[in-house]
């Protein structure tokens, strides 16, 4: 992890809130916005520290609240709980598999909203909700499980691009150089 | 196994979402238009590339396609001027009726254009983002509408952009009249019935069997928010509850929310 790992992955998150906002099309054809945050917190917990994990989580949580008509501080722990869940349980899974990814992302994108909800009735907030809400969580979870590993992916594309690679030093020495022949004479 | 840093992060996280959740309501739209702008910058490229790709669309339009539109648009704002002149004829008559019976006169409508720019992040809030604030003169209650019918009322005004709680929203309740049959009843808030928020329910204060599908919906002026005889949609189903006590219907909303780019906003 370097500094411009760091600095893209809270850019991305910043774009991805502002993004949630936009492209009435895909509200159109699938009724769900294009929430990527949970995926984006599942991506931090799973290969940086729990300081950076948490901080997303709650930043997230806090720019999707100001764009929102919910109540400042709903999103922030669901996404907090999620962070934290699989920071601690990090150890135990394959995250560098697909399937593995895919599967977290889909729970993450499932979950969140759910618990953001649960949160919601706890509030005397009034969410709209129904019988669609089942299939928007659904979609929401599909959406977040295919992005998480493409998030994956493209967080190790940009890690390969900005990161120091390592110098590869060459085995040959001069000092110890083999020379065959009459014509050989000690340095 | 959970270390001091973890305890602490739970503690921190659980007291600062409890204290944003507990903040006066006034101090909590002020926080949320703080962070909230920090995506100004976004909004304006944005309404810039808007902008640039409407100028760039107007470059390569067709002069036929533009005098085709020139000529419709003259032709509708000739009939426009018409039906303009009966208004203000209609409009005097209300005046003096309104006179007589000793009712508070009407005053006229202004109506500011404004942009969606955003919509909620969230499925379960019917909310959208115009790009009008309080600089322009825009407050909490102010009724926004479409080309079609009524869209919400503005349910937060921030100082360049506000928050307008469409129809069908927790935040928006509608009284509404049948315009055939002049049936009072409430679009109760919180009662879309449709992931894109196309349909809502009605419910009518009595059991009214003249209700059924294709009828129109207005806006009945009642509740000092939304002026009368504004359209809001039509019936598409009814049905009777509690021992035919109510009736209640479905309706679809006149304006498609989930396809607007431009609101008028009606400042009386």
């Amino acid at each position: 992890m370097n500094r411009f790992t760091l600095i893209f992955l809270f850019l991305v998150t910043w774009l991805s809130v502002f993004a949630q906002t936009q492209f009435s099309t895909l509200r159109q054809l699938l009724s769900v916005p294009l929430a990527l945050s949970p995926a984006l917190v599942c991506y931090a917990a799973l290969t940086h520290g729990f300081g950076v994990t948490i901080s997303l989580a709650v930043l997230s949580g806090l720019w999707i609240d100001s764009l929102s008509a919910s109540p400042l501080g709903v999103s922030t722990m669901p996404l907090f709980l999620l962070g934290f869940t699989l920071q601690l349980q990090r150890h135990l899974i394959l995250r560098d598999q697909g399937f593995a990814q895919f599967w977290i992302g889909l729970g993450a994108g499932a979950g969140v909203p759910l618990l953001t909800l649960g949160v919601l009735s706890l509030t005397r907030s009034q969410p709209v909700t129904g019988g669609f809400t089942f299939i928007q969580l659904l979609l929401m979870g599909l959406l977040n499980g295919v992005a998480c590993p493409a998030l994956f992916w493209m967080f190790d594309f940009l890690h390969r691009i900005f990161d120091y690679r390592p110098l590869t030093t060459s085995s040959f020495r001069t000092d110890r150089e083999t020379v065959r022949g009459r014509q050989f004479r000690p340095r | 196994m959970l270390k001091r840093t973890h305890y602490l992060a739970l503690a921190g996280v659980g007291l600062l979402t409890l204290g944003l959740l507990n903040l006066p309501v006034s101090l909590q739209t002020q926080v949320k238009s703080a962070i909230g702008a920090s995506f100004l910058p976004l909004f304006g490229i944005r309404a810039a590339s808007d902008s640039l790709l409407d100028r760039a669309g107007y470059q390569v339009l067709p002069r036929s396609t533009l005098i085709d539109n020139l000529l419709r648009l003259e032709r509708e704002n000739a009939e426009l001027k018409v039906s303009a002149l009966q208004g203000t004829d209609a409009l005097a008559e209300n005046q003096r009726l309104r006179a007589t019976i000793g009712a508070a006169p009407r005053g006229p409508w202004h109506l500011k254009l404004a942009r969606v720019v955003g919509r909620d992040p969230t499925t379960w809030w019917r909310t959208l983002q115009i790009n009008l604030g309080s600089r322009d003169n825009l407050k909490p209650d102010h009724v926004v509408m479409s080309g079609e019918g009524l869209v919400g009322r503005i349910s937060q005004a921030g100082l360049t952009h506000s928050q307008v709680a469409l129809v069908g929203d927790a935040e928006c309740g509608v009284a509404v009249v049948v315009k055939e049959t002049r049936d009072l009843g409430i679009i109760k808030p919180g009662q879309t019935l449709s992931g894109d928020g196309g349909l809502v329910e009605m419910t009518l204060l009595q059991n009214c069997p003249g209700i059924m599908a294709g009828q129109v919906v207005l806006t009945s002026g009642l509740g000092g928010i939304f002026p009368a005889g504004l359209p809001v949609g039509t019936i598409v189903d009814t049905r009777n509850e509690n021992g035919n006590v109510f009736t209640t219907a479905r309706i679809r909303l006149a304006a498609n929310l989930n396809r607007l780019e431009e609101v008028w906003v009606l400042q009386p």
